[in-house]
């Protein structure tokens, strides 16, 4: 199995295990928006620890998860990039605008938790 | 790891290699004096004292004549990489080594040149006993100490990354990573290693980066800085650049670096008071640096 | 080394093994696990233009040995339909509805060397190397294998 999603409260948690090739990543992505839609969660988490190559292609599918997410209300955040990865990336100068990231899932999690607090609060 | 170091010398009468083992331990004495004299005549092991050579020549002439006898190098090995370990950081040279066990070798072989030199046949045998079972014990002691130097050279360049960019965890979440002196693109590429390896190991939220003393950055290295800065955030953490000088300023601006996009703040004092407050607002993390809400 | 890895590429699942044998080869040649990624990345973006625009193609990868440095050596090769000006669109600023997409600038960011040939209707060569040098270490161990 290259993808475990799990839901979590309110969130999907798609932990990639390995390398993926082209369609795995563009089935994860049909994947994700299906059970958003099933399952009206507001917050997608992908781990994406296992990957030792991002490029553009990886960059653009998650970048089209997080808008199609975003479509139904749910906000997208990357965990788990490795250091290696991430210097790659930005040698590459693949833009990841809109995407959030964090270090890891409590990460994850703590950001979307302030999220859905700052919603119908005022500021701080 | 030395393959070749179990295998008995093969067809050669073993009790002439007894006898050759036997003589050459009986005159050890003098066959050790003359050695040491080679050795001193050749200017090998200059940074040692007499005495220092004395005790480990006497114990390279055992391991050798053990070698000899067995066929086993593995105990001269273990013996030629402590030698190694104590001598290199003395200063001794792979050719000195080598050069000594070299200058041995030769000084038993004539011993056993002029012991058996009435007996043509019986010289020749004794040589053909000897000299596969010298060249094998040569070999393994240079390649020991060179392996060990190999091992230290090694430890030395970890040391020296270690010391020349230390990242800091001052307090949980917070990294301060000061660069001090020479700016290269080299040195610049392992410190972002360096600083992305600390961030996941340490969690961190936010890292400051103190280039106070730093005195300019050409185009590579402020590309460096930026992408440091984006990688960082790339792992979840953000970056400040603090004790940036106008010089600096200037040359980033001049480079068109985008300025905006990087959290500077003069000095380190005032760039951890800002990582503070970074931390304990727990801002979201956007691609661009957050507005944080209004206290 | 005289050898060179041939992986054919004939569909996006051979960028798979077309990554991965890149990496093996790069630390096989010493390169820092930040280079292997780097050179595995670059091998993704030319491994999925051939899948892209020529259908099928292959990657070869190959090691050379220089007095101060060590390469390692990518092309990419293909017979499809060429890609028109290609120099042209490698500059960083064309627009990526043309041909090309972010894959190739990026790849180029990525190496040491980049060069690109292309002849519309005979097929596309990219070829990409990047270079490691030679430490003091290496010295030592190549006295090492001329005294063992």
């Amino acid at each position: 199995m290259s993808v475990a999603i799990l839901k979590q409260g309110d969130y999907l948690i798609a932990s990639i295990q390995s390398d993926l090739t082209d369609a795995q990543v563009l089935a994860l992505r049909d994947d994700l928006s299906d059970r958003i839609g099933r399952t009206r969660a507001r917050g997608i988490i992908v781990d994406v620890a296992a990957l030792d190559v991002i490029d553009s292609f990886v960059a653009r599918s998650l970048g089209s998860i997080a808008i199609m997410a975003r479509l139904r209300g749910a906000e997208t955040v990357i965990v788990g990039i490795q250091p290696d990865v991430a210097i790659a990336m930005v040698q590459f100068d693949l833009n990841l605008a809109p995407l959030r990231t964090a270090l890891d899932l409590d990460e994850a999690l703590t950001i979307l938790g302030q999220r859905a607090q700052g919603d119908g609060e005022d500021g701080g | 790891m030395n393959r070749e170091s179990e295998t008995v010398v093969h067809e050669v009468d073993p009790s002439l290699l007894h006898e050759l083992v036997a003589y050459l331990r009986e005159n050890r004495t003098d066959l050790r004096a003359e050695w040491v004299q080679r050795i001193t005549q050749a200017q090998l092991l200059t940074v040692m004292t007499p005495d220092e050579i004395f005790s480990e020549v006497t114990a390279v002439y055992d391991n050798y004549v053990d070698a000899l006898e067995t066929g086993s190098v593995e105990s001269l090995q273990a013996y030629a990489r402590d030698l190694s370990e104590r001598i290199i950081p003395r200063g001794v040279e792979t050719h000195e080594v080598l050069g000594i066990v070299l200058l041995l070798r030769d000084v038993l072989a004539r011993a056993l040149f002029v012991k058996y030199q009435d007996d043509a046949g019986l010289l020749d045998r004794i040589l053909d006993a000897y000299e596969p079972a010298a060249n094998r014990i040569a070999v393994t002691v240079g390649v020991s100490f060179v392996e060990e130097r190999e091992r230290v050279i090694r430890e030395q360049q970890e040391a020296i990354r270690e010391l020349s960019t230390p990242v800091l965890q001052v307090r949980e979440r917070l990294l301060i990573l000061p660069i001090i002196g020479v700016l290269d693109s080299p040195r610049a590429r392992q410190l972002t290693e360096q600083l992305l390896g600390a961030i996941q190991a340490n969690r961190a939220k936010v890292v400051v980066i103190d280039i106070t003393g730093v005195a300019a950055i050409d185009r590579t290295v402020a590309n460096h800085l930026v992408q440091t800065v984006e990688a960082s955030r790339l792992m979840g953490a953000d970056a400040i650049i603090t004790g940036l000088s106008s010089k600096i300023a200037q040359t980033l601006v001049d480079l068109g670096v985008d300025l905006s996009m990087m959290r500077t703040v003069g000095d380190l004092q005032g760039g951890l008071e800002e990582a503070e407050r970074l931390i304990s607002y727990k801002p979201t993390q956007t691609s661009e640096p957050s507005s944080a809400a209004a206290n | 080394m005289a050898d060179e890895l041939r992986v054919p590429i004939t569909s996006d699942q051979d960028l798979v093994p077309a990554r991965a044998e890149g990496r093996a080869l790069a630390r096989a040649l010493g390169f820092s696990q930040t280079d292997a990624t780097l050179i595995a990345t670059a091998i993704s973006e030319v491994a999925r233009n051939i899948v892209v625009h020529a259908g099928r193609g292959e990657i070869r990868m190959s090691a050379i040995q220089e007095s101060h440095r060590y390469g390692l050596v990518v092309v990419a090769a293909d017979k499809g339909p060429g890609i028109p000006e290609a120099d042209a669109a490698l500059e960083s600023g064309y627009t990526s509805k043309r041909t090309l997409g972010l894959g190739l600038p990026g790849a180029r960011r990525l190496m040491d060397e980049f060069a690109i040939e292309s002849e519309v209707g005979k097929g596309t060569c990219v070829k990409m190397v990047k270079w490691r040098m030679r430490d003091e270490l290496e010295r030592l161990r190549e006295i090492r294998r001329h005294r063992a």
